[in-house]
Order: structure tokens, then C-alpha cells, then sequence
């Protein structure tokens, strides 16, 4: 019989602790898929952030440094300029990339760093219990915004894919979701652009993965995939922001 | 060998280079960036690194990536930049990651000013950041000890995996004296099994800073104090000066040790009789010596420029076995010979 479907190989045989309709480990199964298409498990280091995204390196085998809070593209870039010929990544939710971490996203993508950034946008904070995230929609409500987020209070939700695209070092931005089969093979090919982009030396990358958070919406799995491609797919539109000329094509 | 006329702060980045510094990161602020300006010539010139990063924060963290790659990494700061990078040294030490960084410290609080100061003391040796940790801290006092602590700093950081803090201030990071640099001799180190370089043929590696469990976390605390233990038994470095019967003790590190020099001299030409220990290392700090020092004169006079820092680690050394007394000047201004020899003699008369 023809396998179809297994394991892939970096992915450790490990059972995902992420809540139930969390799409953490539909990203993390992916980059898993890709490391291994691209033959590069050997060389691929992973640095981690804080929130849920920091158990990656319980899932993924591969090596990995763990640090604070928003500051993974900053120890990114370090591993980086310390072994300019391995793959590195930072895996990174929205409180962490977006709000504390702001500074050193951006410098990295001004510096066009080498290195690859997967950004899991799920609109809250949620291993700290569902607050207000800077990419937080108008009108959802969270525990620090109970009344809804509105312009006037909370200002707007933050679009750090098109900010960043602005900036001459980063060479490939996408953005991505992971609701349906389709919507999962093309964001699998924005990883792996991000991380051919980054292979060829061509500057700073960044995959946007627009995840649901049933927990912390309070919704059942089902509800909080609909309510991601009504709202959050209309403030945070999917496609490739940013490709420079030059990055490298899959197909 | 060849004596070189040099400013602190160049002999300083000089030093780091020679020690096998891989990468330097950091960000401009004086008293201190001919650091980072030395280095963005000299490091490309060996095939290293130098990076000038966004902010204090982003360099201590690319520190943080370089040393957890295995490559010998080192960042630069003063004052305000140092506080800036607590977070980071916190997170060093619980990764267990050896690092270089450099304080010329200047006056605080706040922004302060950019003059000489010592009021980082507490920053630097209590801890700074979050959690339960010591950081070793080197207190140089001339260009000559900035070079060679700059090579200690590299060993011993690498030797128990901890960021060691070199202290010194504006003055010996502006000063120019000759200097002598040697070759940097230590004993070989372990390899750095522990890096993460990608796994290649190895089984995965990851470093972590956190322990969710209590039990963890404690266990991990007390082999971070174990080792800690371990460098107040065999890292003590201190200088004694002057006379073997002193009817009073001086304590001063760094900049002011060098003024104590003077005092002790000047005390001799009129027949009184002062010792002075220096602290080279100010965690661990040299409490036995001071000890016997203090109670062979029976009283003790520290100095420091700042309000009253230091005292609080030279009281818990006598652990009131004689007086200890304080003279302090703060905000960038520094003390006198003068008035130092002044306010030793008010203390003998009592």
C-alpha cells in the first residue's frame, strides 16, 4: 500500500498540549513538513518566545534557544551572525511580536537579517488569559477590553505584516490561515518561501498565521474557525504582502 | 614588550579583541562608545563581528543568541544602557551563558550625567535583574587592569557559564596610560557541548531560561548557588597597600583606589599609618581580608563615589568586630586626597 500521509520527521512523537481548535500545532506540523522537505533539520535552529508558541521546542526536533519575552528576533539575530550558514527562525504569537517585541521585529526586517520569522496571530494574549493583543479586532471584546476595542479607546488593531513590508530589508511577507485545506497548502508555501528567501541570502522573512483561540473567545473550535474567516481574514486580508524580486518560487 | 599609550576604553575593546571576542554588540552611550567604535574597525579585521544594535535591550539579547551559538560574545554600556540590559543578564544566567559586559558607569540616577561614578555598585553586584543570581563583577583601576581583567572576564565567563560584569567608570574609560598587552594565558577550557549549532549528527539541543515547575526551579537554584559557592572559594581577587600595621583601614575599588594610593602616601609623610585593601573582585567579594585588615587596624574607613554602596558588603566583612566609616561623593564628583586624609585624621582624633 502507497503511504500518503505520515509524520514528518522532525515533527517528535509528542502529543501537542496546545487547547483543543488551537491551530499552534497545524503550524508547527508545518514548519515540521518543511524543514523536512528542504533537508535541513541538521542546521536549523529555533529561538522561542513567551506565551503558548513557546512550547514549540517540546514538538519540533531541531535545536533551540529560549528567551524572553518578544525579544527572540534580537537572540535570532545573534545565533544568526554567530553561524551565518544555518537556518534560524523565531516562532512568535502577537503580544510577543507586535507590542514588547515591536522594536526588534522591525530592526530586524530594516537590517534585512537572514532570518525567518512565523508569527501566530490569534488576536489575544493567550497563555496569560485572553487580554487585549495590539492585533485584537474593533469590536472583540477581550478581559482588558470588555466593552469591545474601540478607536477612540484602544486606537487600532496593528497590521505589522504591511508595516514591515515597508521597510528595504525584508525580502518576503505573507499572510496566512490555516482553516481549510486549501488555506493550509498555501501558507505550507509561504513557509517555505520564507525559508528559501532566507537561504538565499535575500534579507528578513515573515509568515503572518492567522490562528483561532476558542479558549479565550469563548468558542467551541467550530465557531472560532467561522469567526476567524468572517473577522480577522477582513482586517487581516491573507496573501503574500511583500515578495522582492528574485525570491525564490515553489510550486 | 612594547608599552602602547592608550585611552581605557580603546584598550578595553583592544583587550576584547585579543581575548577571542567573536561578536560585540551594543549601543552608543557615553562614557563608553569609543568601545563600539574600536571594535567596528578591529573585529571585520579578524573575520569577527561587530553589530550596532536598535537598542540596550536588542544588543543584551543578541549577546544572549551569539553565546548560546558557543562564539565568545560581549556588549558595552553605561549606566542607563546597563539597566536597560538587566533582563537580559537575568535570562544569561539562567541559561547558563557566558557573556562580556561593560560598564563605565556614570552619575545617576536617571539620566544623570556622563561623569564618573560608582553608583552602579548595587546594579552590578546585588543582582540588577529578576530572580535569585550573582553575576561576577571585576573592578578594574588603571588601563593595564582593563586590559587584563578584559582577558579574566572572557575566561571566567566561559569557565562557569555566567555573564561577568566588568565595573569601571568614566574616568578609566577616558584616561590615557601605558599599557602592556600580554598574551592572554589561561588553562584550556571544556568544549561548549552545550551550544546549539544545529543537531547535525547529534541528538537535538535546547537551551531554556524557565522551569515551570517549583520543585525544578528550586533544584535548578541551587546548583546556580552551588556554583556561585564554588566562585567565592577560588575567584577572589583583592590588592593590599601601604603599611603592615595601619592604625586604620581604607576600602575603595577601582578610580578611587587610586586616590587611597595617594591617601596612604601622603598619610606616611605625616607619620600616619593607612593600609588599603582594593577589591579587584567585587562579587566575590574579598571578605576575609578585609576582615583581618579591619580588625588588625580597628577601624575602617570605606570610600566610594557614590552615597554608600559598597559599606553595606565592607560592614557585613567586619560584621562589627571594629567601626566602619563612609565618605562618599556622588553625581560625577570625585574625592580629594585632601579631604579623604581630612576625614581619616577627624576619625583617628575621636
Amino acid at each position: 500500500m502507497q503511504t500518503v500521509f505520515e509524520r514528518p520527521k522532525t515533527l517528535l512523537e509528542q502529543h501537542f498540549t496546545y487547547c483543543p481548535g488551537c491551530h499552534h500545532g497545524l503550524a508547527q506540523r508545518l514548519i515540521a513538513e518543511v524543514i523536512d522537505e528542504l533537508d535541513i533539520a541538521d542546521r536549523t535552529i529555533g529561538v522561542g518566545p513567551v506565551g503558548c508558541s513557546v512550547y514549540i521546542y517540546e514538538f519540533l526536533d531541531i535545536d533551540f534557544i529560549m528567551g524572553a519575552h518578544g525579544r527572540a528576533p534580537a537572540t535570532a539575530t545573534g545565533v544568526k551572525r554567530a553561524l551565518p550558514d544555518r537556518v534560524v527562525f523565531s516562532y512568535q504569537g502577537d503580544g510577543d511580536i507586535a507590542a514588547i517585541g515591536t522594536a526588534e521585529i522591525v530592526h530586524a526586517a530594516v537590517r534585512g537579517e537572514c532570518i525567518s520569522a512565523f508569527f501566530v496571530n490569534n488576536a489575544t494574549y493567550g497563555m496569560t488569559g485572553g487580554q487585549m493583543a495590539p492585533t485584537t479586532i474593533l469590536g472583540q471584546k477581550t478581559v482588558t477590553s470588555p466593552r469591545g476595542r474601540a478607536i477612540e479607546r484602544e486606537g487600532y488593531p496593528f497590521k505589522l505584516g504591511e508595516m514591515l513590508a515597508v521597510t528595504d530589508g525584508s525580502a518576503y511577507i505573507a499572510r496566512v490561515a490555516l482553516t481549510k485545506p486549501q488555506l493550509i497548502k498555501k501558507a505550507k508555501q509561504s513557509i517555505k518561501r520564507a525559508f528559501l528567501t532566507q537561504q538565499a541570502k535575500m534579507g528578513f522573512s515573515l509568515v503572518e498565521i492567522l490562528s483561532p483561540c476558542p479558549t479565550n473567545w469563548g468558542m467551541s473550535p467550530l465557531e472560532a474557525v467561522q469567526w476567524l474567516e468572517k473577522n480577522l481574514m477582513t482586517t487581516f486580508p491573507l496573501g503574500e504582502i511583500k515578495v522582492k524580486e528574485g525570491v525564490p518560487n515553489v510550486h | 614588550m612594547k608599552k602602547i599609550l592608550m585611552k581605557g576604553n580603546d584598550a578595553i575593546a583592544e583587550a576584547a579583541v585579543r581575548a577571542g571576542c567573536d561578536l560585540y554588540f551594543g549601543y552608543p552611550i557615553t562614557p563608553q562608545t569609543e568601545i563600539g567604535e574600536y571594535l567596528s574597525k578591529r573585529l571585520p579585521e579578524e573575520g569577527k563581528v561587530f553589530l550596532q544594535a536598535e537598542s540596550e535591550v536588542a544588543a543584551i539579547y543578541m549577546v544572549y543568541g551569539a553565546a548560546a551559538a558557543g562564539k565568545r560574545a560581549m556588549t558595552s554600556s553605561s549606566g542607563p544602557g546597563i539597566s536597560l540590559k538587566q533582563e537580559g543578564i537575568s535570562y544569561l544566567v539562567s541559561a547558563e551563558l557566558p557573556a562580556v559586559i561593560v560598564n563605565m558607569s556614570r552619575g545617576g540616577p536617571g539620566l544623570g550625567n556622563i561623569q564618573p561614578s560608582q553608583s552602579d555598585y548595587f546594579q552590578a553586584v546585588k543582582g540588577g535583574g529578576h530572580g535569585d543570581y550573582k553575576v561576577i563583577v571585576l573592578a578594574p583601576s588603571s588601563v593595564q587592569e582593563l586590559v587584563d581583567l578584559t582577558y579574566l572576564a572572557f575566561y571566567l565567563a566561559d569557565k562557569y557559564r555566567n555573564p561577568v560584569i566588568m565595573l569601571g567608570d568614566g574616568m578609566l574609560g577616558q584616561m590615557m596610560e601605558p599599557v602592556i598587552f600580554t598574551e592572554p594565558q589561561y588553562p584550556a577550557l571544556p568544549p561548549k557541548d552545550w551550544a546549539i549549532t544545529g543537531k547535525n549528527d547529534r541528538e537535538r539541543k535546547f537551551i531554556l531560561c524557565f522551569d515551570l515547575t517549583a520543585s525544578g526551579l528550586e533544584k535548578f537554584n541551587i546548583h546556580l548557588f552551588e556554583k556561585f559557592h564554588q566562585i567565592e572559594q577560588e575567584e577572589v581577587r583583592y590588592e593590599v597597600f601601604g603599611d603592615d600595621a595601619p592604625e586604620l583601614l581604607l576600602v575603595g575599588f577601582g578610580t578611587v583606589a587610586r586616590i587611597l594610593k595617594s591617601v596612604v602616601r601622603e598619610a606616611k609623610k605625616i607619620g600616619v599609618r593607612l593600609a588599603l585593601v582594593r577589591p579587584i573582585t567585587l562579587f566575590p567579594f574579598p571578605v576575609s581580608i578585609i576582615h583581618e585588615m579591619a580588625v588588625r587596624a580597628g577601624c575602617v574607613l570605606d570610600v566610594e563615589m557614590n552615597m554608600g554602596q559598597m559599606v553595606e558588603d565592607v560592614k557585613l566583612a567586619v560584621n562589627g568586630a571594629v567601626p566602619v566609616h563612609f565618605y562618599g561623593r556622588s553625581g560625577g564628583m570625585i574625592p580629594s586626597v585632601e579631604t579623604t586624609l581630612q576625614t581619616v585624621r577627624e576619625i583617628l582624633e575621636k
